[in-house]
């Protein structure tokens, strides 16, 4: 396994599932989660890249990647607050229902 | 010492100063207010006499020496205004005369205008016209000069109008203002015709001032209108304004009326500060009038206006029954004489009887108020009588003022100073005429002058007879309190002495004024027509005294039940038309004022046949075309707007409804967009 493909490969699918999830979904924690596997999707290219660059001895691409899952703990909080926020207001959780920016 | 010419301006700014002060006066602090004016004007004497002692007198015939100081006024673009203010023997003289005789009146009022409501405007006003007058004589420049001119005119217009509750006064300021504008106009138009030629109107400049021997030679090589060099016309124009100001034929309508104002102010008007301003104007400019290629147009024009105006007002003098009216026609008549010095002498003949005029023209005025005073507001000499008893000192002093009036001989001012300008007359190369006239007014003066002194001194005393008297309460004259007799004194002693300044034996005056040396010319009176022309004209005063006696003598005419003698002596119809002062008021009355109204009729004629008939053209006119304005405003401007505004809107609501509020549906639209995107990206080969 020392060829980059398999691991774009991998990573494009798990965006394209997170991705469906988020624009299917009619579950506003799910969609969430499709958020979560999107952003997995770039941790792992992240990595990936940064293995197979030429100058892989310095530690760049896992602190980066180090990063953004503190970040993306962060944003799934924030998150699930405004889901909650949602749901006392409207007592739902689907998004079809959020229509009042509707033009 | 001869720096005092820069601090010059305070002795017109100390008045002036003064005035200002008075108007925010509190009106009941009446002691203090006359005070502050008193002494303000006392400050200004001070200081003129020591200006008068800084005045260099110059021992070298026809040279005058002149304390000149000039500074710029503002600036205004690359040139700049200079203005400046002068001393010379001319102006010295008068600065000393005027404050002095300002400073009797301002004391003589303190007394005259005592239970006046609005006393403490009064001075205000007096500051205010004195303060002018002083501006004038020190102005180096003949703008500052007209500034101060029309000053003077305004304190003369509020001082002449001081009770305006009567209509007869507010009659009258109205008429002395508009009737020395007229005057004005001539004189501004000079003034604006002398800067287009000479660039400059600073008297005396170093050489470069209008007055100049350089701006005179252009000047008078000029040309100007009818025949006459620009410099003549220039003199002309200039004279209009001191014929309007000086009270000279035929614009000197104004000054009988202006005795409507309190007689403080007729005696300031005709001494100091009013009338002698057109003379001091002709004698400042008088270098312009005798520069050699000028012409001698306008000397001539000046001599013949005043000789007219010497015998004019001397003839109208002689029929007039109100006390300060007598007085007004003979300052007119005495201001002929000075003009016609001016035309025929010189400036040094013109000035002389300017001051000696001034000292018993004031004297008499003042006088003529304390008799008005004691009299209790009675001005009609027919009802006066026997004051020689009641008020002695006003009867002695006014004697003085009327005596050197008349030029009695050898011991009174105006004998010396008049027989000056006759002098001068009789050898003008022009015309016997105004020497003649010059004689014809002397022996008049004399006349109406007793005339008046025995209505109002000899006698007995008529007042009693004036219809609102009454046995209960009787009007009894008195004499006036010393205030008002204390100037008297002082004046009635000026009366007398200042002739001697300037007689043939020690001619100090013309010599300070002109240059030259100066020596005791004990042969003087026996050199060529000297002696007989005195010897004449003491005839002739003798001669008018002794008529005017035999006249109206109090042994033979009883002024409220005889005709004038005069009257019966003279075919029928003179003496009313020179109690009517010529019919001249009339005259105007029926040209001019009826021009006018002529004018007004004409205008409202036009307004009524012509204007309001075309009215309902206009409005319809206005109507037609606020019909295609509001045409072309709601179908061609507002249609196109409000069109394109609709289908703006319309769009949008179609753009609109794209937006679902869905956030799925846009992320699928994000989605689809990036997954273009990425097709067409590989399908042109990546690049």
């Amino acid at each position: 396994m020392d060829t980059l493909i398999p691991y774009l490969l991998l990573s494009a699918g798990l965006f394209c599932v997170g991705l469906t999830g988020v624009m299917l979904r009619r579950n506003a924690i799910l969609i969430l989660a499709g958020v979560e596997l999107m952003l997995n999707a770039a941790n792992i290219n992240f990595v990936a890249f940064w293995r197979f660059h030429p100058g892989a001895d310095d530690m760049s691409g896992l602190v980066m990647v180090l990063f953004t899952i503190a970040i993306a703990a962060a944003e799934a909080a924030v998150g699930l607050a405004l889901v909650i926020s949602i749901f006392r207001h409207y007592r739902s959780t689907d998004p079809e229902i959020l229509e009042d920016l509707k033009g | 010492m001869n720096d005092l010419i820069s601090y010059i301006w305070l002795i017109p700014g100390l008045p002036i100063l003064a005035a200002l002060a008075l108007t925010f006066w509190p009106v009941a602090k009446r002691k203090g207010a006359a005070w502050l004016a008193i002494s303000a004007m006392a400050l200004s004497f001070v200081i003129s006499l020591f200006a008068f002692g800084a005045v260099p007198r110059s021992a070298e015939e026809g040279v005058v020496t002149r304390l000149i100081h000039n500074f710029t006024w503002f600036d205004v673009g690359t040139s700049s205004m200079r203005i400046g203010w002068i001393l010379d023997p001319l102006n010295v003289v008068m600065l000393v005369m005027v404050t002095f005789v300002s400073l009797l009146v301002f004391i003589y009022s303190m007394g005259y205008m005592e239970k006046d409501p609005r006393f403490v405007r009064f001075y205000a006003f007096l500051s205010l016209f004195a303060g002018a007058m002083l501006g004038l004589l020190i102005a180096n420049h003949l703008l500052v000069l007209f500034m101060c001119w029309e000053v003077v005119g305004l304190a003369s217009y509020l001082l002449i109008g001081f009770w305006f509750q009567k209509p007869s006064a507010a009659a009258a300021c109205k008429k002395a203002f508009i009737t020395t504008r007229i005057g004005d106009l001539g004189l501004f138009i000079g003034m604006v015709w002398l800067y287009g030629e000479a660039g400059t109107l600073l008297f005396y400049d170093a050489g470069q001032g209008c007055l100049e021997s350089s701006s005179l030679r252009l000047i008078a090589s000029l040309p100007g209108m009818a025949g006459m060099t620009a410099a003549a016309t220039i003199g002309c124009l200039l004279f209009f304004g001191a014929m309007g100001k000086s009270g000279q034929f035929p614009l000197h309508v104004w000054l009988p009326d202006a005795m409507e104002g309190p007689t403080p102010v007729s005696a300031l008007i005709h001494a100091a500060t009013m009338v002698a301003a057109g003379v001091f104007l002709m004698a400042r400019v008088h270098p312009l009038l005798t520069y050699p290629d000028a012409g001698t147009q306008a000397l001539s024009f000046i001599t013949w206006v005043g000789a007219i105006t010497a015998l004019i007002g001397a003839l109208a003098a002689c029929a007039q029954t109100d006390l300060k009216r007598i007085l007004a026609f003979s300052t007119i008549s005495q201001l002929g004489y000075m003009m016609l010095g001016l035309g025929t002498g010189g400036v040094a003949v013109a000035m002389f009887h300017l001051i000696t005029h001034a000292f018993f023209k004031a004297l008499l005025f003042l006088g003529a108020g304390s008799v008005i005073h004691g009299c209790h507001d009675e001005q009609d000499i027919r009802y006066m009588g026997g004051l020689r008893k009641i008020m002695p000192v006003t009867f002695a002093t006014y004697g003085v003022g009327m005596l050197a009036l008349a030029g009695f001989p050898l011991v009174t001012s105006g004998f010396w100073s008049k027989d000056e300008i006759l002098h001068a007359a009789a050898h003008w190369h022009g015309h016997p005429a105004p020497f003649i006239m010059a004689l014809v007014g002397a022996f008049l003066t004399a006349f109406y002058m007793t005339r008046q002194m025995c209505h109002v001194f000899f006698g007995k005393n008529r007042l009693q007879e004036r219809e609102n008297a009454s046995e209960e309460h009787p009007v009894v004259p008195h004499e006036s309190p010393a205030s008002m007799l204390m100037p008297l004194r002082i004046l009635a002693g000026l009366a007398i002495v200042a002739g001697f300044m300037g007689t043939p034996l020690f001619p100090w005056f013309q010599s300070f004024l002109e240059g030259g040396t100066l020596e005791w010319h004990g042969t003087a009176l026996f050199h060529g027509s000297t002696l007989g022309l005195l010897i004449g004209s003491s005839a002739l005063v003798l001669g008018g005294l002794i008529v005017g006696w035999w006249f109206y003598s109090s042994l033979v005419f009883d002024p409220l039940r005889d005709k004038d003698p005069l009257d019966e002596k003279l075919p029928a119809g003179w003496f009313a038309t020179l109690r009517a002062k010529f019919y001249l008021d009339e005259f105007y009355e029926s040209t001019v004022l009826e021009g006018a109204r002529l004018l007004a009729m004409g205008a409202a004629w036009l307004e009524r046949h012509v204007m309001i008939p075309m009215m309902p053209l206009f409005a319809f006119g206005t109507r037609i075309m606020s019909w295609i304005t509001r045409f072309w405003d709601e179908w061609v401007i507002n249609a196109s707007f409000d069109r394109s505004c609709k289908g703006i809107q319309n769009q949008s609501e179609r753009v609109s409804t794209a937006h679902t509020g869905n956030i799925q549906f846009y992320l699928q639209i994000v989605a689809l967009g990036f997954v273009l995107l990425a097709i067409i990206w590989i399908w042109g080969g990546g690049q």
